[in-house]
């Protein structure tokens, strides 16, 4: 029985993904009641197995595929991390793009493959074997680029083949990696770290840079992550699927894995790669900001705003020292309950205010309160303000660096804070402190869109607040960090 | 020579003569008459080669006689597309190799 | 054992009563041979699961004098896929090719030639005599060719008399080699040649053999009839030439290197093989990306998927097929043989039905179709995850058992080619995903019913579904196969 939990929590997605398909524009309610209900059944399942896993259990499924190609779907701690996070945010979208979509045409489709990221999703963070973790990977991949294309003119369309023109390379590059690997190791498996001693260093090196390639496209690290600001033309439910719960989510938790179940640390500290991908996210940290001050319209700077954030948790896992590692897995859950609230925001001001670009923002904050009260939350724990959940990341990230004997990854938090305030702070400054244009129409009678936000926000605001609890995401990436890698 | 190898050998000029047909005819009709000298060429081959040791192996002959009617079928299909060619397009050679026929 | 005898009389005698029995009569003919037929492949199939290879000899008589059939899990596959296939493209030629639609004399020869092309090929995949197989592969090149010419438009018959220049020289290279096969052993049967002496003239008529072999699967540089013929044919003629007819002379090359000259096979020759593979799956693959006609795309995508299928030479034969690896190739080629078969017949008979509504194939004439017929729609989607390679689909257990083969023999760079396929294959199958999927404003035309849309979205079901449950047809193709395709990695 306990057996089958994986596969349940999987069906509670996929079920809901191919009945929806299959029904007519007209039939809102079935629509609704299906996805919301999958939503709530599914967060009820991983309440029921974080209990369990707290207290030390794990789950596991195997489903041969073909000799070497098994199928092999796990609960550890790390995916429960990723599995919680998605799951919540699925929820909250769920009821957010309800409401955002209203009586738009093609919804069967929008749902259908939305429910089918967030099964892919689920897939990734429960894989137990790499070959697993691709297949999932790259249903993700296909699942998501209808939805970037939802709108379907001209500038969707452009998006979603850019988005294929990045993610098709690179999964090549990924398969390739795991097939290299696994000619001379046999299926990798993440609960048996695999004798990569048969392989000569300079081959491993050369592997690893694929497999950061192939993962890191969907982390969005620099140069790999042209696609993502494209992408922001989607409706905003998809921003925060692409941005909190599934894609950039999926490819640092790929980077994760990379790191810690397929080389594992004390390997990767061998061939000396980890700091060459430090260096690479922290580059992307501060490029991404710079970027994102460029831009002019609300969407466009949050995407920038996500390829340097995304980067945070990259560089905690690749210093591997123990804070600098819980730092970065706690951001993987801070990162997406902030900028989740901050894409619903942009997408209630787009909706109900009209408003896309930077100047338009001017004095919505008294006009749109609860919204722009989220909206500054979101943007004060990006920056790094206590006691949002932000706070706690780069704080953690700090010692980490220290502790990691690279005390430059200070510097590099420093920048990134001040780059942050810098193309935050005039949004807010514009929000609270501007007077709004006299014919402006703008009002937050949306309570499905607002609702969803300022859960978002309240979550963040939690994570920190509470951060020293056990069941905080700080608690749980403490728990993952000491069980699993840090031994 | 022995009579074996004479056939052989008769058998190897054959195929010469329709392998050279082949290549340097255009007209359909012509390319069906040398894939014929070639497909008879190797039936006389395969017969002198079952001739081995003097003694008439009769395998060979079943299998040229299934050989004769697999090409037979095969010609007069192919004679039968020279045709419907010829009237679909008024020549009686590939589009792409018009200009000789 | 008598599933075996029925899979080759059955399509047969249909063949026979389709010519013999007047308009209606012989329609229902055909249904009742390609359901019985279908049934007998089933059957087969599970006799050999359960009870290993069947063993026929004609009329009693033993080799070298008599001919021996043989159901391997190789040939049980083959022809349960065949018979999906077949079955498949019947059910869309009894509307596309009804005697009101494609003309009466389309309507009257589809039916005898499409049962003779089915037990052509059923005779190609069990036959264990080199003479019987010439035989099989000529009777199958002709019954090609008739249907390529079936709707007599002068372009058609261009195209059919291209194939028949080629698949006649095929068959007169291969029944070369056949003949100094005989003159040099005085036998015929793969079993007993498996164990003969090696003679001096057994390289050079392998090589006739290969390169006649070679022509009528259309590898490169020999591909150029394949697209004109298919993408001139009727759609189910052009599902089943697509991804049945190739495959057919691909297997006898699979018997013959591996089971009956294995010892032949030395590495210059089967690398070369694979260059030309290479080759196929880049020219294919890049003329794919220019055309404006959709069938086109899909032919050329034909020619590119061959190309993969050489790639098993120089990683199962000569000195690999005693390595460790050399399972993963040989089984990856098959299966890739099997997926690409379901999913290129899906998209051809796809194609068919939008031809028939929009009244062309040019991609502008497709805009927006997936809005009015999403089956069909979906179904082209999913054959192009399989021949891209994506997972889960059959075509992607293919491409990793085979990539993980060439690395692990140290030969990457196959494996190399299997994955920079693959990424052309994404960009010339996007071109027309994007333009069916796109928005449009759709012209009211007549649709055809969705029991009819169903049937492409089967197969790539089947194409996407061996790639997920891909144990029992693995266990299937184990039984009695050849040396190289033992236990693996």
């Amino acid at each position: 029985m306990t057996g089958l939990l994986p596969i349940f929590i999987l069906l509670t997605s996929l079920v809901p993904a191919a009945i929806t398909f299959f029904l007519r524009q007209e039939s809102y309610r079935l629509r609704n009641a299906l996805n919301l209900g999958g939503a709530v059944v599914k967060g009820a399942l991983i309440v029921a197995m974080l209990v369990a896993v707290a207290g030390g259990a794990s789950f596991e499924t195997a489903i041969p595929l073909a000799p070497g190609l098994v199928l092999l779907l796990r609960i550890d701690a790390l995916a429960l991390l990723f599995v919680s996070l998605s799951a919540t945010l699925w929820l909250l979208t769920t009821i957010y793009a309800i409401s955002y979509l209203g009586e738009k045409p093609e919804q069967s489709r929008f749902f259908g493959f939305f429910s089918l990221c967030v099964f892919a999703t689920t897939g990734i963070a429960l894989s137990g074997s790499l070959i697993s973790f691709f297949i999932f990977f790259e249903l993700l991949t296909l699942s998501t680029w209808p939805l970037v294309a939802h709108k379907q003119d001209a500038a969707s369309l452009r998006a979603a083949r850019g988005y294929l023109l990045y993610a098709l390379p690179c999964s090549t590059i990924l398969l390739v990696a795991i097939v290299w690997l696994e000619s001379a190791t046999g299926p990798i498996l993440f609960t048996d770290p695999p004798d990569l001693s048969g392989v000569d260093p300079a081959s491993l090196r050369v592997i690893f840079a694929l497999f950061i390639v192939g993962v890191g496209m969907k982390a969005a690290i620099i140069p790999l992550h042209g696609w993502l600001p494209a992408a922001m033309v989607a409706p905003a439910p998809v921003s925060a699927l692409l941005h909190a719960v599934a894609v950039v989510k999926a490819g640092a938790f790929g980077v994760i894995r990379v790191i810690y179940d397929v080389f594992g640390i004390e390997r990767v500290a061998e061939l000396g790669v980890g700091t060459p991908l430090a260096a690479l996210a922290s580059f992307t940290i501060i490029w991404g900001s710079l970027r994102a001050l460029q831009q002019t319209e609300i969407k466009k700077r949050l995407a920038y705003s996500t390829v340097s954030q995304v980067s945070y948790i990259i560089l905690g896992v690749a210093l591997a020292s123990p804070f600098a590692v819980i730092g970065g897995l706690a951001h993987l859950v801070h990162q997406g309950l902030m900028k989740i609230t901050l894409f619903f925001c942009a997408g209630i001001y787009d909706e109900r205010a009209g408003v896309r670009s930077i100047e338009g923002l001017d004095g919505l904050g008294r006009r749109m309160p609860w919204t722009s009260t989220c909206f500054s939350i979101g943007a004060l724990g990006m920056i790094g303000l206590p006691p949002i959940a932000g706070f706690v990341s780069k704080i953690y990230l700090g010692i980490g660096g220290l502790q990691a004997e690279a005390p430059w990854v200070l510097a590099v938090l420093g920048a990134s804070t001040l780059l942050n305030a810098a193309y935050f702070v005039p949004l807010l400054y514009r929000l609270w402190f501007r007077e709004i244009a006299p014919d402006a129409e703008a009002d937050e009678r949306a309570p499905a869109l607002v609702g969803p936000a300022v859960a978002a926000a309240l979550a963040a605001v939690l994570a920190g607040m509470l951060a020293a609890s056990d069941i905080s995401p700080l608690g749980w990436a403490t728990l993952i960090s000491e069980r699993d890698y840090l031994e | 020579m022995t009579g074996p190898t004479l056939y052989a050998l008769t058998g190897a000029a054959l195929v010469g003569i329709g392998v050279f047909g082949l290549i340097s005819a255009r007209h359909l009709l012509r390319r069906v008459v040398a894939f014929n000298l070639i497909g008879s060429g190797l039936f006389v081959f395969l017969g002198a080669a079952g001739a081995r040791g003097g003694a008439a192996d009769p395998l060979p002959q079943a299998l040229i006689i299934t050989g004769i009617v697999v090409a037979l079928s095969a010609s007069a299909l192919a004679v039968g597309l020279v045709v419907a060619h010829a009237r679909a397009s008024g020549r009686p050679a590939l589009p792409e190799e018009d200009e000789e026929a | 054992m008598s599933a075996l005898v029925a899979v080759l009389v059955l399509p047969l005698a249909g063949a026979l009563a389709t010519v013999a029995l007047p308009g209606r009569a012989a329609r229902i003919a055909a249904s009742t041979a390609i359901a019985a037929t279908l049934a007998a492949a089933l059957a087969l199939a599970a006799w050999v699961a359960a009870r290993g290879v069947p063993r026929l000899e004609i009329g009693g008589w033993a080799p070298p004098v008599g001919i021996a059939v043989e159901a391997d899990g190789l040939a049980a596959a083959m022809i349960v896929m065949t018979a999906t296939v077949m079955a498949a493209a019947g059910l869309s030629a009894r509307h596309m090719l009804a005697p009101g639609a494609a003309g009466a004399r389309a309507a009257f020869g589809f039916w005898p030639l499409m049962l003779l092309l089915w037990a052509a090929l059923n005779a190609v995949f069990v036959s264990r005599d080199l003479f019987n197989l010439y035989v099989g592969i000529e009777l199958l090149s002709l019954a090609a060719i008739g249907l390529v010419a079936i709707e007599g438009k002068a372009a058609a018959l261009a195209a059919a008399m291209r194939y028949m220049i080629f698949a006649l020289a095929g068959s007169l290279l291969y029944l070369a080699g056949v003949v100094l096969v005989y003159a040099a052993h005085g036998a015929l049967d793969a079993g007993l040649l498996t164990d003969r002496t090696p003679a001096r003239t057994d390289g050079l008529a392998l090589a006739l053999m290969t390169v006649g072999l070679m022509a009528k699967t259309a590898l490169f540089p020999f591909h150029v009839w394949l697209p004109p013929a298919h993408g001139g044919a009727p759609a189910p003629a052009s599902a089943m030439l697509s991804a049945l007819v190739p495959k057919a002379s691909f297997v006898i090359l699979l018997r013959l290197w591996f089971d009956v000259m294995p010892d032949q096979a030395t590495e210059g020759a089967l690398a070369l093989m694979a260059a030309l593979g290479t080759a196929a799956v880049i020219w294919g693959g890049l003329a794919a990306l220019v055309q404006e006609r959709l069938k086109l795309i899909v032919a050329y995508s034909t020619v590119a998927q061959i190309g993969y299928l050489f790639l098993v030479f120089p990683l199962a034969g000569g000195a690999s097929a005693e390595m460790p690896w050399a399972a993963g190739a040989w089984n990856g080629a098959v299966f890739l043989a099997l997926s690409h078969g379901l999913a290129k017949a899906a998209m051809f008979l796809a194609v068919g039905q939008w031809m028939a509504a929009r009244g062309g194939d040019r991609l502008e004439d497709l805009r927006g179709i997936a809005t009015a017929m999403p089956m069909t729609a979906f179904a082209f989607a999913l054959s192009s995850i399989t021949l891209v390679g994506l997972p889960p689909s059959g075509g992607f257990t293919a491409k990793y058992l085979i990539m993980t083969s060439a690395f692990a023999a140290g030969q990457w760079g196959w494996a190399l080619v299997m994955a920079g396929g693959g990424l052309l294959a994404a960009a010339y199958l996007y071109r027309p995903v994007a333009v069916i999927f796109a928005r449009a404003e759709v012209p009211d035309s007549p649709l055809p019913s969705r029991g009819r849309q169903v049937v492409p979205l089967i197969l790539a079901g089947a194409a996407v579904a061996l790639g997920i449950a891909s144990a029992a047809p693995f266990d299937l193709l184990s039984t009695g196969r050849p040396q190289a395709a033992g236990e693996g990695l």
